[in-house]
């Protein structure tokens, strides 16, 4: 099953190599990581997802909580959450299927962030699904170009995952 | 306040840490640390022939105190050379401190001379690492890397120190901290008390439990209160290999060790328990045999320092996280107010399975009649000349399992092997370790002419500093263990496992300065023996002992079985 972890990290030299070296010594997944300074600039927030029976996921929380650095993690996939990723994606908008590619963008709310003749530029932002889902609405043959920033989250309610 | 450089205060941090000797060898990127290590006389180096065997000494003595041991080595090659030694160690969980020097900060990235990236060749097998940034640092950077080593669940810690952070005209103020707070790093203090009432409630309505000890119990001081618990039950106790001598072995519980090399008695009870409980072990693969047959009826207790060691392998009934010594105190409180006993009934009929279990097999051998020693027999004349008080170290193979079953420990640290890693040439520099911090204790290096050759050069070593140990080589001519293999699974077929052209033992040691004996057969064991801890008792000795090629471990589990699955020798099998 996926998972979204969420880790709260010491901002310091080193820290992503050790989170990462993990999961690749022990020949655990990684889908996608995102990882940015807090408000807090001695913290870093990192996101990673990936895909695991319930006993190594168990096993990726407990080794990453044995990492010094890591200070705090939540499985946020345990409850209510929010989920967003952000894609820019160019796309061949030539002819009668320029206005249809606009219509699809609108109603997938994305936005138009660069135009040539030839190529639009589009900006999408939600669940990973909802971006997976715009490129196949599109049809994957008029894709140039896609990148993805990888999932960020956050739980939904009063939980919040600090110090 | 007093000025010091960076290499200075790295040296006067080791002194407030309370270390006595380093082990290292020196070079160019840390020759600013040796000159202020000349400079003083209360850290003291020993300087090794190989910088693997420095992370061994250092292990040695950590696993014979408790306290982390301290290796100090040059960057580049000086810091690859250790990997072994701190992979050993982060295995086995010894707390140990590795200083590397480290190029000028201004050319790490360059490609420079003896440049390597210390930081990522040793992330896998580090419990945590350093790198000095500031000379300002390395006071509160010692301060944290011993409290990591040496608290919760031990290990290896490496400070990587670029040699501009040591310059010795660039002197700052010093002051060591005396505490040290790490906000993301808080190991457990004790257990969940409601998960310890649990546990002692299923301990008590057992009808046929066990108990499990491994290295945890050693590294966390817990041996008493094992002991006082099992007492008090009259339970059953085995050990891993790392545990050996957490619980006397010459006790009546005792059934030795379990797993692949383990007794009769011990897997079997293991197999047909109904209650194990688990203390300070993994459930490590060469324990549990086939993990999907393992113990079938059981429910598990496991309690260990580290969460991630807990429903790793083996699902478990009750996980308790927490200090194995603090946890024991508090199941025997527990046990006594609740003032309930296991059933008496029960418990004597387990016993008299136990006993006949044992006398099944009871770890006999053939003798030979034609006067070569069985390796058995030589580990067993070495236990009566040391009178089993000897700290034994050992090598990788037949001889550590040889030792591991035939010499029997009666106290926590003393039986000292390279148990997770599987190191060859660990032996001799552990032993040196502990032998340099013992001066007047027995201390045996138990090994093979396979082994004892990866790290012979260290013989050098011991002569310099005195180094009294003694080195009981089961020589069959063979590396033994993979030989075994080779007859049992590959039809005899013995590829690359023969040693040939092996140096004349006898005129080595002498060479190296030290005393060589010769045992040819059974007759000269006593005698060796005898001038070994007598005659000889200042020198180092190296016993060269003759052993029978011919012969395997047993017991020896059946791959993909259950843990009651054994060869018992060469032709039994359960």
């Amino acid at each position: 099953m996926r998972h979204i972890i969420s880790i709260l990290l010491e901002n310091e030299p080193g820290a992503l190599a050790r989170v990462v070296g993990l999961f690749a010594q022990r020949s655990y997944n990684i889908e996608t990581l995102t990882v940015a300074p807090t408000e807090d600039p001695t913290l870093s927030r990192m996101t990673i997802t990936t895909v695991g029976s319930e006993r190594v996921i168990e096993q990726i929380t407990k080794q990453l909580n044995k990492l010094i650095e890591v200070v705090k993690l939540v499985d946020l996939s345990e409850g209510a959450h929010v989920e967003r990723e952000l894609m820019l994606i160019k796309v061949k908008a030539t002819g009668a299927q320029r206005a249809e590619i606009k219509r699809t963008a609108d109603i997938f709310r994305g936005q138009i962030v660069d135009v040539t003749a030839t190529v639009y530029t589009i900006q999408l932002t939600g669940e990973s699904s909802k971006l997976d889902a715009f490129i196949q609405a599109i049809g994957p043959n008029c894709v140039l170009e896609t990148v993805r920033t990888g999932v960020s989250g956050i739980a939904r309610g009063e939980k919040t995952l600090t110090l | 306040m007093e000025l010091l450089s960076g290499g200075e205060m790295l040296i006067r941090s080791l002194h407030e840490e309370g270390v006595e000797y380093v082990y290292g060898y020196p070079g160019g990127s840390l020759l600013h640390v040796y000159d202020a290590l000349y400079r003083q006389d209360s850290v003291k180096h020993v300087l090794v022939r190989h910088e693997q065997a420095a992370a061994h000494m250092a292990d040695g003595y950590a696993r014979a105190t408790g306290k982390a041991g301290v290796v100090m080595v040059t960057s580049g090659p000086g810091a690859t050379n250790t990997i072994t030694g701190i992979a050993t160690a982060f295995t086995d969980s010894i707390p140990m401190v590795v200083i590397s020097g480290q190029v000028m900060s201004y050319l790490v990235g360059d490609d420079a001379f003896q440049e390597t990236d210390m930081m990522g060749i040793s992330r896998p097998v580090v419990k945590h690492s350093f790198s000095v940034k500031n000379p300002q640092d390395i006071p509160e950077i010692v301060r944290k890397a011993f409290y990591i080593a040496q608290s919760g669940r031990p290990g290896p810690v490496v400070i990587d120190i670029p040699k501009d952070m040591t310059i010795p005209s660039e002197r700052f103020e010093y002051s060591y901290p005396k505490k040290v707070k790490i906000r993301s790093y808080n190991p457990p203090q004790k257990g969940h008390s409601g998960q310890i009432r649990k546990a002692v409630e299923l301990l008590l309505a057992a009808k046929r439990p066990i108990i499990y000890a491994g290295g945890g119990v050693i590294l966390g001081k817990a041996s008493e209160q094992l002991r006082q618990l099992a007492r008090l039950l009259n339970y059953p106790v085995t050990n891993t290999l790392m545990g050996l001598g957490s619980y006397p072995a010459t006790d009546r519980q005792h059934l030795g060790m379990l797993g692949m090399h383990g007794t009769y008695e011990a897997n079997m009870v293991m197999h047909h328990s109904d209650l194990v409980l688990c203390v300070g072990a993994r459930f490590d693969d060469r324990v549990t045999n086939n993990t999907s047959k393992f113990c079938p009826d059981a429910k598990i207790v496991h309690i260990d320092i580290d969460p991630s060691s807990i429903a790793k392998t083996v699902s478990v009934d009750v996980p308790i996280v927490g200090p194995v010594d603090s946890v024991l105190d508090e199941m025997l409180e527990m046990i006594a107010e609740i003032g309930d006993k296991p059933d008496q009934q029960a418990l004597e009929s387990w016993w008299s399975q136990i006993e006949e279990w044992r006398k099944r097999h009871g770890m006999r051998y053939e003798k030979r009649d034609d006067g070569l020693l069985k390796p058995q027999e030589a580990i067993e004349g070495l236990y009566e000349a040391t009178k089993g008080d000897a700290f034994i170290t050992s090598d990788v193979g037949q001889h550590q399992m040889f030792a591991a079953q035939y010499y029997k420990f009666d106290k926590p640290n003393r039986w000292i092997n390279s148990g997770g890693l599987g190191t060859m040439g660990f032996g001799l520099p552990a032993a040196m370790g502990i032998k340099m911090n013992f001066p007047d204790d027995m201390v045996v290096c138990v090994t093979g002419e396979g082994s004892i050759q990866m790290n012979i050069q260290e013989l050098s070593t011991c002569l310099q500093y005195g180094i009294a140990v003694k080195i009981f080589c089961l020589n069959n001519g063979y590396l033994g263990m993979v030989r075994q293999w080779q007859d049992m699974n590959y039809e005899g077929r013995h590829s690359s496992s023969y040693m040939d052209s092996l140096p004349d033992w006898i005129k080595l040691v002498e060479a190296y300065g030290h005393v060589g004996i010769n045992v040819k057969d059974k007759s000269e064991l006593k005698g060796a023996l005898d001038d070994c801890f007598g005659k000889y008792k200042d020198r180092l000795v190296f016993v060269n002992v003759a052993v029978d090629p011919e012969e395997h471990v047993y017991p020896m589990q059946v791959p993909t079985g259950s843990m009651r699955d054994m060869w018992l020798s060469k032709t039994e099998r359960t």
